[in-house]
């Protein structure tokens, strides 16, 4: 008998069901769950997907440097990528630069990495972060690294597709700027949700509830997908899959 | 032109002035930690930096000894270790300006920097608070655009008077062999000079094969090489050495308070190098 869905294992399914279709996924630094995600996706798919993890030794096919994530994705061969954020706010704007009134902002994160570029070229940004909090989830981030939506007359092919928090699943209506929940997770409720987020978004009124992994899906994750986790986030897979 | 062979990797940081430009690759590249060390024993000041693309250790390090007066990056962390305690406390205080950028930015940049050409432009970034915020940007229309419009952003080329990285090893001619990291290419094609340590200097030319000739950056892109064998140390490199875990985390305890940090400068930096300059 298997062991019961792990949270992270819930997060890595959620994630991978958003990724059918892809082609190509790029993943960022530390990005063990999305990592997964990808490398279930993969697994799963009838057709080749490719993925790149970024700055991982052998995790990714770039022999220019990580330039080449920027520009493959410019020319429209990455499908999906995933970014996080200190503060995501209801218009899907992420902030990775701090809190507070820039540039001396009271809590410094690192910074805007690749997100500023990402987040316009790549069609499926999905945004993922496992703490569902009204510090992360605020009426309006205090710096955008990258906005959640552009005028008609920017170029932007990419942006926010979906969310995925440690409560629940999202979508985003770029037309109207707003988040929609589309699931929540089991054991918790709307009302969990709502009070832990910063910002009205759309939902039914009783929302669904995100499907726990079937058994086959749980077995490619505690088998291919960890052991090739490992190899990029060792700590994570030994924490996670202590079986594998 | 001539490479110099330093004796050690003090005398290759001496080449850096006070108010250097001073350019670093992220740190999987290839940190050069030996080298950050001893430039903050030389005393050098107000460094002005820019990473290629992110940066960690050394910018936390150069940060923290009150060697910085600013630092253009796309994200400065400590990785497994969490944020950069020293460099985000300076960013609270105001004691460095800072740049924001983003990873493309600064790979565009230092493109131009290497065609030599004055500006470069790229897509996306236009909207963010990191394109309000660089005053030295600019959006202008797409010139080609049929009808007008497309506005697509600026970025002016980044020529940093010194890059310093930590390479794996490079032979008598300046030859270096930066293999897969080919960001070291491109960041020593934009700088006006480049300091190189390396594991090892090695005997015959490295150029001579097609095959190792494809992973090298030639010698006339290099000022200065140093062999500082363990030089990335206590950072991991490649596939010579891993981390030093214990040293790294203690580092980042020591490095959440002013005296833990200065009481590891002084034991790792200045005590320690006596023994490393030695």
């Amino acid at each position: 008998m298997a062991s019961p869905c792990l949270p992270e294992e819930l997060l890595i399914a959620t994630l991978a069901r958003l990724l059918e279709g892809c082609r190509t996924i790029a993943v960022g630094v530390s990005s063990p769950i999305p990592g997964s995600a990808a490398l279930l996706a993969k697994e799963q798919s009838r057709t080749p997907v490719h993925v790149d993890v970024l700055e991982s030794f052998g995790g990714n096919s770039f022999t220019e440097g990580s330039v080449e994530l920027f520009d493959r994705a410019a020319q429209g061969r990455v499908d999906a990528f995933f970014l996080g954020g200190g503060q995501i706010d209801g218009a899907a704007n992420i902030n990775l630069v701090g809190v507070g009134d820039y540039p001396a902002t009271k809590v410094r994160w690192p910074g805007s990495f690749g997100s500023a570029y990402l987040y316009f070229m790549v069609p499926r940004v999905i945004l993922f972060r496992e703490e569902h909090t009204r510090r992360v989830f605020v009426p309006n981030v205090d710096f955008i690294s990258a906005p959640g939506v552009s005028g008609e007359e920017i170029y932007r092919p990419g942006g926010p597709h979906a969310m995925v928090t440690g409560l629940g699943r999202f979508s985003f209506d770029k037309a109207r700027a707003r988040f929609r929940l589309e699931s929540v997770h089991p054991g918790y409720t709307l009302t969990d949700i709502a009070e832990n987020t910063g910002f009205d978004f759309d939902h039914d009124d009783v929302p669904a509830e995100t499907p726990e992994p079937d058994a086959a899906t749980l077995a490619a994750i505690r088998g291919p997908v960890a052991e090739e986790i490992a190899k990029s986030y060792p700590k994570f897979a030994e924490r996670v899959f202590p079986a594998a | 032109m001539t490479i110099e062979f330093c004796d050690s990797v003090e005398q290759l940081m001496a080449k850096v002035p006070d108010g250097a430009h001073l350019a670093f690759a992220k740190d999987l590249a290839g940190a050069p930690m030996a080298a950050v060390r001893a430039l903050i024993r030389a005393g050098t000041k107000d460094l002005r930096i820019v990473t290629v693309p992110t940066s960690g250790w050394p910018v936390e390090l150069l940060v923290g000894a009150g060697v910085v007066s600013s630092v253009e990056t796309s994200g400065i962390s400590l990785g497994e270790y969490g944020g950069a305690p020293r460099f985000n406390a300076a960013i609270k205080q105001g004691a460095i300006s800072i740049k924001d950028a983003t990873c493309p930015a600064i790979y565009a940049a230092l493109q131009a920097g290497e065609k030599g050409i004055p500006f470069i432009p790229l897509r996306g970034v236009i909207g963010s608070d990191v394109q309000a915020y660089r005053d030295d940007w600019k959006v202008i229309d797409n010139p080609f655009a049929e009808g007008g419009g497309d506005p697509v952003l600026l970025l002016p080329a980044i020529r940093p008077e010194i890059a310093v990285f930590h390479a794996r090893r490079a032979d008598r001619n300046g030859n270096v062999y930066v293999g897969i990291q080919r960001e070291l290419t491109v960041l020593a094609h934009a700088a006006q000079e480049t300091l190189v340590t390396v594991e090892e200097i090695v005997d015959g030319d490295l150029m001579a094969s097609e095959e190792s000739a494809a992973a090298m950056l030639p010698g006339v892109y290099v000022s200065a090489v140093a062999e500082a064998p363990r030089g990335a140390w206590p950072l991991g490199f490649l596939d010579m050495y891993t981390e030093d875990e214990a040293h790294l985390a203690e580092y980042a305890a020591l490095a959440r308070s002013d005296e833990g940090f200065a009481s590891y400068l002084l034991r790792e930096v200045h005590v320690a190098g006596e023994l490393e300059s030695a």
